[in-house]
């Protein structure tokens, strides 16, 4: 069972404001997709490797070449607060 | 400030700074003289859509690492995705190692707290992605705003960890000093680079909580900031408080450490396998680059002392940089070995530190040059550091100053025998106290004598032979 | 309707792709289905006055392509119908993006979808719903609604749209056109803004099967900057023709009557044995098969594509690019209002609950679960297609008809529900493809065909030879016309 105050942790975690609405109505809706997610339980998996992606690919690499970067302008144009050719933050503390 | 009840361990996190190009970009990594936010490209600033692609050449330099820490290679590895939120941290995760890092079980050797050699354990070796630089509008607890450079951001790091086998803040600058020594032994980094090695350290006190102090930028810095949290910690349980497990900020203008997080509010990193890479299988590249391995400092000092015929301690004081003992090597194919030895690890190397310069600045010719005129009694040992010393502090084009011109311009070469001869006559005649003394049974009194000679001949007499010319002259008369 | 074949016959034939272009842009600001996030005029009639000057050759020449709006478009806003995106702008083309250009494709707009292809219907668009061209009142399906309504109303002669768990196939179905979502690692994802990555493919959606081959040719291949794709063999056109005789169709019995198939709407159910009929008739055989772990599918799924996409939209701050608010306050609460006010609340749901199954203690029961499940389900198509087994699979691509705007939004799991037949190839990563095989009051209904790894050739290849045997792709909707 998901509770209020579980919500307001992954909230925090996930970096999402949640409102006091948003709150009640998350728990109703999280606790009915996670009871769906819970016949998974229902299967014997001990012995089953996971499947993290489908393709049978390893040792995929790119050489170590150097290639032109963006130009500062470029880098910044989507930035809404920009100081010196710096992102400009919140402060951290 | 050792005391025996300090536990260290540390968290090294090593750029991959040799390497061309970023991590999982093309961009460059030669960057620091550069402006902001000029070496980025849309995969490094993390814009939506963009995917990572390994660098080969990074995996290859991390092979090599891990083997020269003596680390066991994991024949495959994965990499995760390690999730927070930090403005320098585009994508909002790291991609970094964690249930396969590339190395586990590793050591190196350092001279301990004793003098004696200790070896500090390697929990693992792993590779990741550097985040990029945050610059605070003053410091990090007071700052309005941050301001963001992701020039650093890509940048391949390997982060090395060792196990608490540290007990002072000394040791831990010694590992850090090897750990650089090796890392530029296998040309994988350069140490003089800003930002090249950073550290996080835990540090206890014996039965204590620990702290971890993060935000060391450089393996110089870690003496001061590691003393000043055991001086924090000591003075903290004669007070009666107790040390919580938290994370504390290294200031390292204040010099001080400062909490920013405890326990509770620890992180949770939701650590999953990076699904846009995929497994690396390395076991079979392993042998190649271990076949590759060039001399490490440890073989290379044991190879001094058996080929060069060089005590242990210059052979380690030359072999703790590569650049030294490439240089020492030049220099001793052609002038005496041991000789050379102790020029370069007694005096060039202070000179060198004193001056906080590397030795490129000074050209084994040179240092081949003064040997010879040293041995051939063309200059005394203190003509010697005088023309190293005018040769350091030369500004400008230094092919105008060979050793040899320095000799000449400041009239270091050494006394001919009749100027001493004489030299010796007139101080024994001036010095009559002393001869007195002499004659009475007092032997040291001749040195008085000898430093007349030495003043007299503004130096350039060797004063072995200045000794013996005076205790001649006495024993004739 | 536009079909790229017809519509290149009359460039070649002296026609101009300026007017051309121009006549669908009237078009677009005329309807009323929200098809489009943006339209790109300015660079594309600029395109295609210089193809006007020296027509260029390519596959695609001259032809206009709409864009779903999660693929980045260097120069043309790509905001994933998310607040929080309003007003980026990519500076670089995804490798799709390149690909369509290098083949001379004309890239006219950019289509609206659920935000970050979180849903099944296109309502939870920033920008409101898209409507489907058959009947106003109700949903083209997701989430590449926008790029499935443009071609199916005419806005567009093909798309481009991206199919993480049926977002290509499940519109396709709904708005009566021919959609494919190819083997996993055949397109490169790079450039697509990423909702689940180990489930997702760039595809076409086109009006009938061979237009969709031409954009398939044109998008697939190797590229080195996606560590997950892979070359290809392409052939798609060459091999279209070859007919059925000899396949052998695989016919799912859990997606018939018995377990998930139970809510399947029987119009849909008529229409699929109606297509295996003919099938048989010209030429192929067919056999049950059984793919056991189909009802843990959609849970599966769910949980594998929550968690990613908490990871992939966790770089969504508002610092770099997108939304910021007002006065900043400290980084943390700063990110999350940005947030709160950036993410709809369908976003926010998959964002909460996936860091909830990768959050400490829950990775076994959740993430790596379902990551186990995955490796079932995927043995259940192994089994099926295997060489003992069908050469290819037939199901329904959606239970049911489009619903009516508003329907299921209010209740997820009903939502989710309705992905059921098309999530399963995702977990499996094997290639399928949609195209119509009838009506149910005026609405149509899509089948899906299913193939083997990288086995897209046979796929296409049956698909076209019931397309020629069958009206339904020819049927056009009455409204837009
Ligand atoms: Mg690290
Ligand atoms: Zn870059």
């Amino acid at each position: 069972m998901i509770t209020g105050e579980d919500v307001d942790h992954i909230s925090w975690l996930a970096s999402i404001k949640v409102s006091e609405e948003e709150r009640a109505a998350f728990v109703a809706s999280f606790n009915s997709v996670l009871d769906y997610f819970h016949q998974l339980d229902e299967l014997e998996t001990d012995d089953v490797e996971p499947t993290y992606r489908v393709v049978d690919l390893t040792n995929v690499f790119r050489e170590d070449v150097a290639k032109e970067s963006l130009s500062q302008e470029e880098s910044l144009r989507n930035a809404s607060r920009m100081e010196n050719g710096y992102f400009k933050s919140p402060r951290i503390v | 400030m050792a005391g025996g009840d300090v536990i260290i361990g540390l968290e090294v996190h090593v750029q991959l700074n040799r390497l061309r190009s970023k991590l999982f970009c093309g961009c460059s990594t030669d960057y620091h003289a550069s402006d902001p936010n000029t070496h980025t490209c849309p995969v490094c600033l993390g814009l939506p859509g963009t995917l990572p692609v390994m660098n080969r050449r990074a995996v290859e330099y991390a092979i090599r690492v891990a083997l020269a820490l003596n680390c066991e290679i994991q024949g495959e590895t994965l990499f995760y995705r390690k999730n927070y939120y930090y403005p320098d941290l585009p994508k909002a995760f790291q991609i970094t190692q964690y249930d396969f890092p590339l190395g586990m079980g590793g050591s190196i050797l350092i001279k301990g707290e004793d003098g004696e050699e200790k070896k500090i354990r390697i929990t693992r070796v792993h590779m990741e992605e550097d985040p990029g630089r945050l610059v605070h509008a003053g410091t990090i607890d007071r700052a309005k705003y941050s301001m963001v450079d992701y020039n650093r951001c890509g940048m391949a790091l390997l982060e090395v960890v060792t196990e608490p086998d540290l007990r002072s803040p000394k040791e831990a600058r010694s590992f850090l000093d090897k750990l650089r020594n090796i890392l530029e032994y296998l040309d994988v980094f350069d140490g003089g680079l800003e930002g090249a090695m950073r550290i996080d350290s835990n540090i206890s006190l014996v039965g204590g909580e620990r702290a971890e102090v993060k935000n060391i930028s450089s393996h110089k810095g870690v003496e001061k900031a590691l003393a000043y949290e055991i001086t924090r910690q000591r003075s903290a349980r004669r007070r009666g408080v107790a040390q919580v497990q938290e994370t504390r900020h290294y200031d390292e203008l204040r010099a001080i450490t400062v909490s920013i997080r405890t326990k509770e509010e620890a992180h949770d990193y939701r650590y999953f396998p990076e699904p846009d890479l995929v497994p690396m299988r390395i076991a079979d590249w392993v042998p190649e680059v271990e076949a590759e391995l060039p001399e490490l400092p440890d073989a290379k000092r044991e190879r001094f002392v058996a080929e060069y015929g060089i005590a242990d301690d210059h052979a380690r004081s030359l072999t703790s940089e590569i650049r030294v003992a490439n240089f020492y090597e030049v220099v001793a194919k052609r002038a005496p070995s041991r000789l050379a030895a102790a020029w370069i690890a007694d005096v060039l190397k202070g000179e060198l530190n004193y001056r906080d310069i590397t030795i490129d600045k000074f050209s084994p010719d040179h240092m081949v040059e003064i040997l010879s005129m040293l041995e051939g009694g063309k200059i005394t040992e203190k003509g010697a550091v005088e023309v190293i010393r005018t040769i350091l502090d030369h500004s400008g084009d230094l092919s105008e100053v060979t050793p040899t011109r320095v000799v000449e311009a400041k009239g270091l070469a050494r006394a001919g025998n009749d100027a001493v001869k004489a030299a010796v006559r007139a101080a024994v005649e001036e010095s009559a106290q002393a001869v007195a003394d002499y004659r009475a049974g007092n032997e040291k009194a001749i040195n008085f004598i000898v430093g007349v000679v030495m003043k007299k001949t503004r130096g350039r007499a060797d004063p072995g032979e200045a000794n013996r010319l005076v205790k001649e002259t006495l024993d004739e008369i | 309707m536009v079909m790229i074949r017809e519509l290149q016959e009359g460039l070649f034939a002296g026609g101009s792709a300026e007017e051309m272009i121009n006549s669908l842009f009237e078009k677009i600001r005329r309807s009323r289905l929200n098809a489009y996030n943006h339209i790109a005029e300015d660079q594309a009639l600029e395109r295609a006055r210089e193809f006007d000057r020296s027509p260029w050759e390519g596959s695609l020449a001259g032809v206009p392509i709409a864009i779903k709006d999660s693929i980045s478009t260097r120069g043309i806003e790509t905001n994933c119908s998310s607040r929080i995106l309003s007003g980026y702008v990519p500076p670089y083309d995804a490798h799709v993006i390149e690909r369509l250009k290098e083949e001379g494709a004309i890239i006219i707009g950019k289509t609206n979808m659920d935000e970050f292809a979180m849903g099944t219907s296109t309502e939870t668009s920033y920008f409101g719903p898209t409507k489907n061209p058959w009947d106003l009142d109700r949903v083209p399906g997701g989430s590449s609604g926008g790029s499935a309504a443009a071609v199916a109303a005419g806005e567009a002669p093909a798309a481009l749209g991206s199919d993480t768990g049926g977002s290509i196939r499940g519109p396709a179905s709904f708005c009566g056109i021919v959609g494919i979502k190819p083997t996993y690692g055949l397109v490169s994802r790079y450039g697509l803004v990423s909702y689940a990555n180990s489930l997702e493919q760039i595809g076409p959606l086109a009006m009938d099967v061979e237009d969709a081959a031409l954009v398939m040719e044109a998008i697939s291949g190797h590229d080195p900057r996606d560590s997950t794709s892979v070359k290809s063999e392409g052939g798609y056109l060459s091999g279209l023709n070859g007919g059925v005789e000899g396949l052998t169709f695989g016919v799912p019995k859990e997606y018939f009557g018995e377990g998930v198939g139970e809510g399947v709407d029987p119009e849909v159910e008529r229409s699929v044995w109606d297509a295996i009929s003919k099938l048989e008739e010209l030429g192929a055989s067919w056999k049950m098969v059984s793919l056991p772990h189909t009802k843990y599918a959609l849970a599966a799924y769910y949980i594998i594509a929550m968690s990613e996409a908490s990871s992939n939209l966790a770089r969504f701050d508002g610092l770099r690019y997108g939304l910021r608010l007002g006065a900043d306050q400290d980084w943390h609460s700063t990110f999350s209002e940005i947030r709160a006010a950036g993410f709809g609340p369908e976003v926010k749901r998959r964002i909460l609950l996936g860091t909830y199954a990768l959050s400490a203690g829950y990775y076994g029961r959740y993430y790596l679960k379902a990551l186990k499940v995955r490796t079932l389900i995927k043995q259940d198509f192994e089994r099926a297609l295997s060489s003992g087994g069908a050469d290819l699979l037939v199901t329904p691509t959606m239970p049911f008809p489009a619903f009516k705007i508003g329907e299921r939004i209010e209740d997820p799991l009903s939502l989710y529900m309705a992905d059921v037949f098309t999530v399963p190839i995702n977990l499996a990563g094997v290639p399928a493809i949609s195209l119509p095989c009838g009506f149910a009051d005026g609405l149509p209904i899509g089948l899906q065909i299913i193939g083997r790894h990288f086995d897209e050739v046979s796929l296409l290849r049956a698909a076209k030879a019931y397309e020629d045997a069958t009206p339904y792709h020819e049927a056009v909707p009455k409204e837009v016309i």
